[in-house]
């Protein structure tokens, strides 16, 4: 019991908030306390079973250890970016939500709601930032890159051409991009075509409606360690050795949920 | 006094091949302006590195950028071409916006030995004094809206020509100063670009 307790941590009562995940994650916050009973909860008879579980929202770790991406990303890069500056945007969203109305959205929601039609709230650059790192992450693996294969390919031909022509178009948007920004392949879901897009600052594509496919962080701190000023390079490398096609692949079933994408082509007999 | 200098463009009547006088920009280049100090002259604040990173790659692109946008631009006044024209304000605005704000910013630091980091003297002291209450106020406040830019952008401390007033203001992306306002003069300029300290942040833990 003590072992599975030592999951949980105690906190003070507060309000439940939901975030993108099912279950209520809990995170660690700075202002909880170890896990023994203080005196006071003794004495009124708390027990354990008694703790509040609280959650906020939360950062997605990536799903690979933070030197997997070595040579391409270093580790170092990974422990500040996810470490340090993705760590603020949670602190930060968790401390501007603290005392305000806009709980029990799921990350996205909060996205779309504190985007506000093009006049976002201040809590929208801390949420917008942390749904697109977790994005982030997840859109890289080790050993990535390479070519997609199947569906994915086929639509990319489809829509761009050629999947050098979707490629230069992905470099040619990363580059022509004034300040800090992202850069997407998003699934346009009212031409129902991949499309790549380019947004500035903590803008992304769910605020137009779009379901995005692949994200790349193209704020300095995402490339600076590394490549320094060199993007091109760092545009090269994501898609050749990082992108990760699986999960290109797994976006695009969950999107097919949502957006129809056409019959698929079955042969005729 | 050294933004007149590199504002400046001889602009008069040229015929040109098609016979008509039209004011065309007569073709000067900017250029990188050279560092009054050593690369390494600013350490430990501020390292070797980053000072040559952002002088010989960062500037360096932006003067080159600066110019090309400005052969296009030409190109395109002499054909009457209105949307290109148009088109090309925004790459101008960023890249010269960059030089600008870039050659004010070499200007404004300086080796310990010389003067950096030692409070101001003189008017500007007591223009601080009389806005802000004290350096530390001032400092205190250029922080605090250095670190809630959002993005990349630069942190100014600006004198209102017309009110004499000084205010602390920011800017978005290279933006420069005049942008917030038409009576705005930069007289310190902080660029809060990731590319101008990153290289120098501690380590985690």
């Amino acid at each position: 019991m003590m072992a599975m307790a030592s999951q949980l941590l105690l906190l003070p009562n507060l309000r439940f908030h939901s975030n993108s995940q099912s279950a209520p994650r809990v995170i660690s916050n700075p202002i909880c306390r170890p896990l023994k009973l203080s005196k006071f909860q003794k004495r009124y008879k708390q027990s354990l079973r008694d703790s509040r579980v609280l959650a906020f929202y939360g950062r997605k770790t990536p799903p690979y250890k933070l030197d997997a991406l070595e040579p391409y990303m270093s580790q170092r890069t990974l422990e500040v970016h996810w470490g340090k500056h993705h760590q603020e945007y949670v602190d930060g969203l968790n401390k501007q939500l603290e005392n305000s109305p806009l709980y029990g959205h799921t990350l996205e929601e909060l996205v779309k709601v504190t985007y506000n039609n093009g006049n976002p709230m201040p809590e929208f650059n801390n949420a917008a930032q942390l749904w697109n790192h977790d994005f982030f992450w997840e859109s890289m693996q080790p050993d990535g890159g390479k070519s997609p294969w199947g569906g994915v390919l086929q639509q990319i031909e489809k829509d761009f051409g050629s999947l050098e022509k979707f490629r230069d178009e992905f470099v040619e948007a990363a580059l022509s991009l004034f300040g800090s920004g992202w850069v997407w392949l998003v699934l346009k879901t009212k031409e129902k075509k991949f499309a790549v897009m380019k947004t500035s600052n903590a803008v992304n594509p769910l605020v137009g409606g779009e379901i995005p496919i692949i994200g790349l962080d193209m704020w300095e701190h995402a490339y600076y360690l590394d490549y320094k000023d060199d993007r091109e390079k760092y545009v090269m490398t994501f898609l050749n050795h990082l992108v990760s096609w699986h999960t290109v692949a797994l976006r695009m079933i969950r999107a097919e949920a949502f957006v129809n994408l056409g019959e698929p082509k079955i042969p005729v007999a | 006094m050294a933004l007149r200098i590199l504002f400046k463009k001889p602009c008069f009547p040229i015929p040109s091949h098609y016979g008509s006088t039209v004011p065309l920009r007569q073709f000067k280049t900017f250029s990188l302006p050279e560092l009054p100090y050593d690369y390494g002259a600013l350490e430990p604040a501020i390292n070797g590195e980053i000072m040559q990173l952002h002088h010989q790659k960062h500037h360096q692109a932006y003067v080159t950028n600066f110019n090309n946008a400005l052969e296009l631009l030409d190109q395109a006044l002499a054909k009457g071409d209105a949307s290109s024209t148009v088109q090309l304000q925004s790459a101008i605005k960023f890249n010269g916006g960059g030089h600008i704000n870039h050659s004010i910013f070499w200007k404004n630091l300086a080796p310990v030995n010389e003067g950096g980091g030692e409070p101001p003297k003189g008017p500007l002291g007591l223009a601080v004094e009389e806005h802000f209450g004290s350096l530390e106020e001032l400092i205190k406040k250029m922080n605090v809206q250095g670190a809630a830019l959002q993005g990349s952008g630069w942190v100014w401390l600006a004198l209102d020509k017309e009110t004499k007033t000084l205010s602390v203001e920011t800017t978005a992306n290279q933006d420069p100063l005049v942008t917030k306002g038409a009576s705005l003069v930069p007289l310190l300029g902080i660029d809060v670009w990731e590319h101008a300290y990153y290289l120098q942040i501690l380590p985690v833990d």
